[in-house]
């Protein structure tokens, strides 16, 4: 018979509908509505997990997000390692396989759609069990602006499928009643489905919405499969309820061995038996109660055990009433189990004193210690849990600015004190964010149960001889009795120890059904009152995110934003292969037909040298800076003085930090007397712009200077090497381009191609060259149009590898990589750039001691002894590579290439007294290997700087 | 992810700033006058208090405006914001 143990009627489940899923690799029946422990409970399956260390089979615990045990691998759809089968929706088709301990990641990409949204709102509610539906509909009245977001497919929490009456009725047609009021509220909005996962500052919480994986293949491809919410709100109500805890006893992991109040929900929210005869053990009165709820299901009570000495209260008679008799002050002590570990009897005993156990048949032992608040949230934002003996569990403690906790997360377990305290939590919060407005609506009216007494903490039972090894406090980590007893043998206090040396807590489950019974049993072990003990701390996700959601849409191309300059295409079309530089591409290099980088570079180095050559130089940041005081600025900001450059003239800058060192470096021209152009490094192009602002705004507001990128309004063009003049004379002539009329360091207004232009005379290659700089949208045909000029002359393209092979043999810096943000500009070589007369920023800190001392690592050239060998850059050097460790190192490599002017390997680096090393054979050091080097200037090439004027 | 109060747009999110530190450490008028340890001072030398702190803040991803803002290291609560060299408005002990 298929689901033999599916009751005849009840549930929140569709029994008009037949799905049929597969686990562990046989076909079973369940009905919509099921999640997969209910359809597997209902087919009488108990064994689905192992113990990771034990391998002991392990069945269905609980029946929520506390699940310690129920975590499958789903392989159908996308797949999925490690789902909690409590909250897994069955569909047609689901395939899933029970896990030891982990599950793995599938082969083939997830293709599903992932997305994110920011959403803001006056109250989020989490939680929409009868305090939080509460809230939500006295806030939402008002016209606030209210998320409700709650975990399960439907709101109501213990309210589905439950026996509870309000307002006379049965409390679903209360449930119904209000979500199709919560549905006429424009400015309510209800997430099921969705986890809020994180309390951050400021009332930013992240929550997860599962949109389709319940619809399994049905899903449709367009509706993105998770989405992740990023909600402000400005008030956050707190309605997470409560997590059953269990009490331990030896082999309490065998497959029967289920939580209280879960047993009963499978039996009336799913219409499932949990089980045919079974043992109720229990703490307080929610254990009576669930045994109730069992008998009334048809599940035979074999025994219901109370650890207290309590007679009376509601839950006793309503057990007397069905022939029930409550074992006060006795509790379970062991088990035994069938072939295949199942359980199939527990032996009970009295709580107190060894008195003889008794074994008692069963296929179901229900437990419950007792409720735990759901604090995660509340503990995230910042809240501290305290020990209330009252209700023997953990509550908030001192209230949260704008953070309300009601219901179960704050204790109030009875229903109507629910009901009003989140109605009441609701409707203040919403007046303190949105002014409130309209009648307060009453919460729904329904009994008060009289209890039998305050809830016990009891956190084991068992025999004084009881092998503590088989007492499991972790279900999911295999953690045991015997471990946190070790750790207390070990001199372990702390919980936060004690979880990380057992491990218990540390599992997917985080511990939501026992970390608070460890916290229990480390206090008697330690004799210590429980609140002394403490809670571990409680940190975001309070459920695990997959990456695939944190990603979203940003994967592949939509990673990061991509800039390519007006002359992307042609260096497609020119085959150039892409560097990224930051978020630019740029061509690397351009290799002919079968070159490779090495054969391109030292071909397009020679064009440079010898004939000549063009680069895209288009991503240079570029600033434009206006004002009368510019000049003034500028002298403050670099070590030189730009205020006495005549317009049309233009000059290389240093950048100094306040403590010295080099921040950037570039070429800034005067346009007029009241307007600069600067150029920085390509990757510093932001940072500078920030840079020249916090001076402006913070320091220097008295000055008339304003800042403004233009980095991506021009696109250049260098022209490079002795042809690059007679190119040039081509492309503009009306331009006077001989060396007099146009001498280095000096900017031009002409036509270039037709094209209104801008051009400087500057040189990053030691060569004559002549950067070419045009409105972005006539890049590309400047591009084309220098190509097609310099055509007779045998232009060549070149790349980022070729430039900085030409600019390093010339002893040229690029900040940031011959720098890094310890070096002065003294130490760069760079001290004829730096004014004596003039204060700038950083110029007190050269004087510090530290920065003028002569033993500052200062950037010298390398020649390896071998002439092939390119050393790596960071090589580490040393004076002897064989001495005993710690080898004292001198410094490192910091740029290294082949160079095709020298006809050998050369190298930049950074060594501590610089030049007082010239000629002495150092060995650079990489992957173990000694590279001997002679310590040389850091200019290799046209040392004399006789080549720029062509 | 702290909420900062923008004096010229309004609450934004933490990303959109860039943290400037301690605010009112004034660059000093005359460095060549400060004595290496004035100036090392300057450099390296900041509060860090527990409670109410004065700090610059960079609303670098939108209105690209410095200001200063009264904020509690431990609750991260700002208590005001403010223009660059006016000083603290009232501010809570
Ligand atoms: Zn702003």
């Amino acid at each position: 018979m298929s689901q033999p143990f599916r009751r005849a009627a009840g549930g929140r489940i569709d029994r008009s509908r037949t799905l049929t899923f597969h686990f562990e690799g046989r076909a079973y029946e369940a009905h919509p509505g099921d999640t997969l422990s209910s359809a597997l409970l209902a087919n009488g399956v108990r064994v689905v997990a192992r113990g990771p260390y034990t391998g002991r089979p392990r069945g269905t615990y609980g029946i929520g997000a506390e699940e310690p045990n129920a975590f499958v691998q789903v392989d159908s759809g996308p797949g999925e390692p490690m789902v909690r089968a409590t909250q897994l929706e069955v569909y047609d088709g689901l395939v899933a396989r029970s896990l030891a301990g982990k599950g793995s990641l599938g082969e083939e990409p997830d293709d599903s759609r992932y997305d994110k949204t920011w959403a803001h709102c006056d109250v989020l509610v989490v939680g929409a069990g009868p305090a939080g539906l509460a809230a939500a509909h006295a806030a939402g009245v008002t016209g606030a602006r209210v998320i409700l977001a709650d975990e399960r497919p439907e709101p109501g929490g213990d309210l589905l499928g439950g026996r509870a009456h309000l307002d006379g009725r049965p409390a679903m047609d209360w449930v119904t009643d209000l979500r199709a009021r919560l549905a006429g509220l424009p400015e309510v909005r209800v997430l099921p489905r969705t986890t809020v996962t994180g309390a951050y500052d400021g009332n930013f919480l992240v929550a997860v919405q599962r949109r389709t994986e319940h619809l399994g293949p049905a899903a449709p491809a367009h509706v993105a499969r998770q989405r992740l919410w990023h909600i402000r709100a400005g008030q956050v109500v707190l309605a997470t309820g409560a997590h059953e805890r269990p009490i331990l006893f030896p082999d309490n992991d065998r497959p029967g061995v289920m939580l209280a109040a879960a047993a009963a929900g499978y039996a009336w929210r799913y219409g499932v038996l949990p089980g045919r005869r079974a043992v109720v053990a229990g703490a307080h009165d929610g254990a009576l109660w669930a045994a109730v709820d069992l008998v009334d299901a048809g599940v035979e009570l074999a025994a219901v055990l109370d650890a207290r000495h309590l007679a009376g209260g509601q839950a006793h008679r309503a057990l007397r009433d069905r022939g029930v008799v409550v074992a006060a002050g006795h509790g379970v002590v062991g088990t035994d189990a069938d072939a295949d570990g199942v359980l199939t009897a527990a032996w009970v005993a009295p709580v107190d004193g060894d008195g003889q156990a008794r074994r008692i048949a069963c296929d179901l032992l229900a437990t419950s210690g007792g409720w735990n608040p759901a604090v995660h949230l509340y503990s995230q934002a910042g809240g501290r849990p305290r020990w209330s003996d009252d209700h023997a569990a953990f509550v908030p403690g001192d209230p949260l600015p704008a953070v309300a906790c009601v219901g179960a997360a704050a204790g109030t377990f009875d229903l109507a004190d629910a009901l009003a305290e989140g109605a009441e939590a609701g409707w203040q919060a919403a007046a303190a964010t949105h002014g409130g407005g309209g009648e307060e609506p009453l919460p729904p009216a329904t009994d008060s149960v009289a209890s039998a007494g305050a809830p016990a903490a009891c956190w084991i039972t068992a025999r004084a001889d009881s092998p503590p090894e088989t007492i499991f406090v972790d279900l999911q980590r295999d953690a045991t009795l015997r471990d946190v007893r070790r750790a207390v043998g070990a001199g372990m206090r702390a919980s936060e120890h004690v979880k990380r040396f057992t491990t218990a807590g540390t599992a997917a489950d985080q511990g939501r059904t026992t970390g608070v019974t460890t916290v229990g049993v480390l206090a008697g072990l330690l004799g210590l009152p429980v609140g002394a003990v403490g809670t571990t701390t409680y940190r975001p996700p309070y459920a695990p995110i997959s990456f695939a959601l944190l990603a979203g849409r940003d994967r592949g191309r939509l990673l990061d934003p991509e800039r390519r300059t007006p002359m992307h295409e042609r260096h497609e079309a020119d085959g150039a292969v892409f560097e990224n530089v930051g978020q630019w591409k740029r061509p690397w290099y351009y290799p002919a037909p079968g070159e490779d980088l090495d054969q391109a570079v030292l071909r397009e180095c020679r064009a440079a040298r010898e004939g000549v050559a063009m680069m895209d130089v288009s991503t240079l940041g570029k600033i434009d800076l206006r004002g009368p005081d510019v000049g003034e600025f500028l002298d403050r900001v670099y070590t030189n003085r730009f205020s006495t450059l005549r317009v049309g003239q233009c000059r290389y800058g240093v950048m100094c930090r306040a403590d010295g060192m080099v921040f950037d470096d570039g070429v800034t021209a005067r346009l007029a007397p009241d307007r600069y152009h600067m150029t920085t490094t390509t990757g510093n192009a932001a940072a500078v712009l920030d840079w020249l602002d916090e001076w402006l705004q913070t320091e220097w507001p008295d000055l008339r200077v304003s800042a403004t990128s233009v980095t991506d309004q021009w696109a250049a063009v260098a022209v490079v090497g002795p042809g690059s003049r007679e190119v040039l004379r081509r492309l503009a002539p009306s331009l006077d381009v001989s060396a007099e009329a146009f001498p280095f360091l000096t900017v031009r207004d002409a036509t270039v191609a037709g094209i209104p232009a801008r051009v400087f005379r500057i040189s990053f290659t030691g060569e004559l060259s002549y950067e070419i700089n045009v409105p972005a949208w006539y890049g590309l045909a400047l591009w084309d149009a220098v190509a097609e000029a310099g055509r007779p002359a045998g232009i060549t393209p070149y790349g980022t590898e070729t430039m900085h092979v030409l600019r390093a043999e010339k002893g040229f810096i690029v900040a940031g990589q011959d720098t890094d943000g310890t070096v002065t500009p003294h130490d760069a070589g760079l001290g004829w750039a730096v004014s004596t007369v003039k204060p700038f920023i950083g110029g007190r800190s050269l004087a510090r001691p530290d920065t003028a001392r002569n033993d500052r690592k200062r950037l010298v050239g390398l020649l390896p002894a071998d002439p092939s060998v390119v050393l790596a850059e960071g090589a580490q050097l040393v004076v002897d590579a064989d001495a005993p460790t710690p080898v004292p190192m001198l410094g490192h490599v910091t740029s290294s290439y082949r160079s095709a002017a020298l006809g050998r390997s050369f190298a930049l680096a950074l060594v501590a007294g610089g030049l007082t090393h010239r000629g002495e054979t150092l060995q650079a050091v990489d992957g173990g290997q000694a590279h001997p080097v002679v310590v040389t200037e850091p200019v290799f090439y046209d040392a004399e700087g006789a080549r720029r004027d062509g | 992810m702290l909420s900062v109060p923008c004096p010229w747009c309004g609450p934004r999110d933490e990303t959109e700033f860039r943290y400037g530190g301690q605010a009112h450490v004034a660059y000093p008028a005359d460095p060549a006058a400060c004595s290496d340890a004035e100036w090392a001072g300057y450099l390296f030398m900041r509060d860090n208090p527990k409670g109410w702190f004065a700090e610059r803040w960079f609303h670098s991803a939108g209105c690209r405006r410095w200001f200063n803002a009264v904020r509690h290291t431990v609750t991260y609560e700002f208590a005001a914001v403010y223009a660059p060299f006016t000083q603290p408005p009232g501010v809570p002990s």
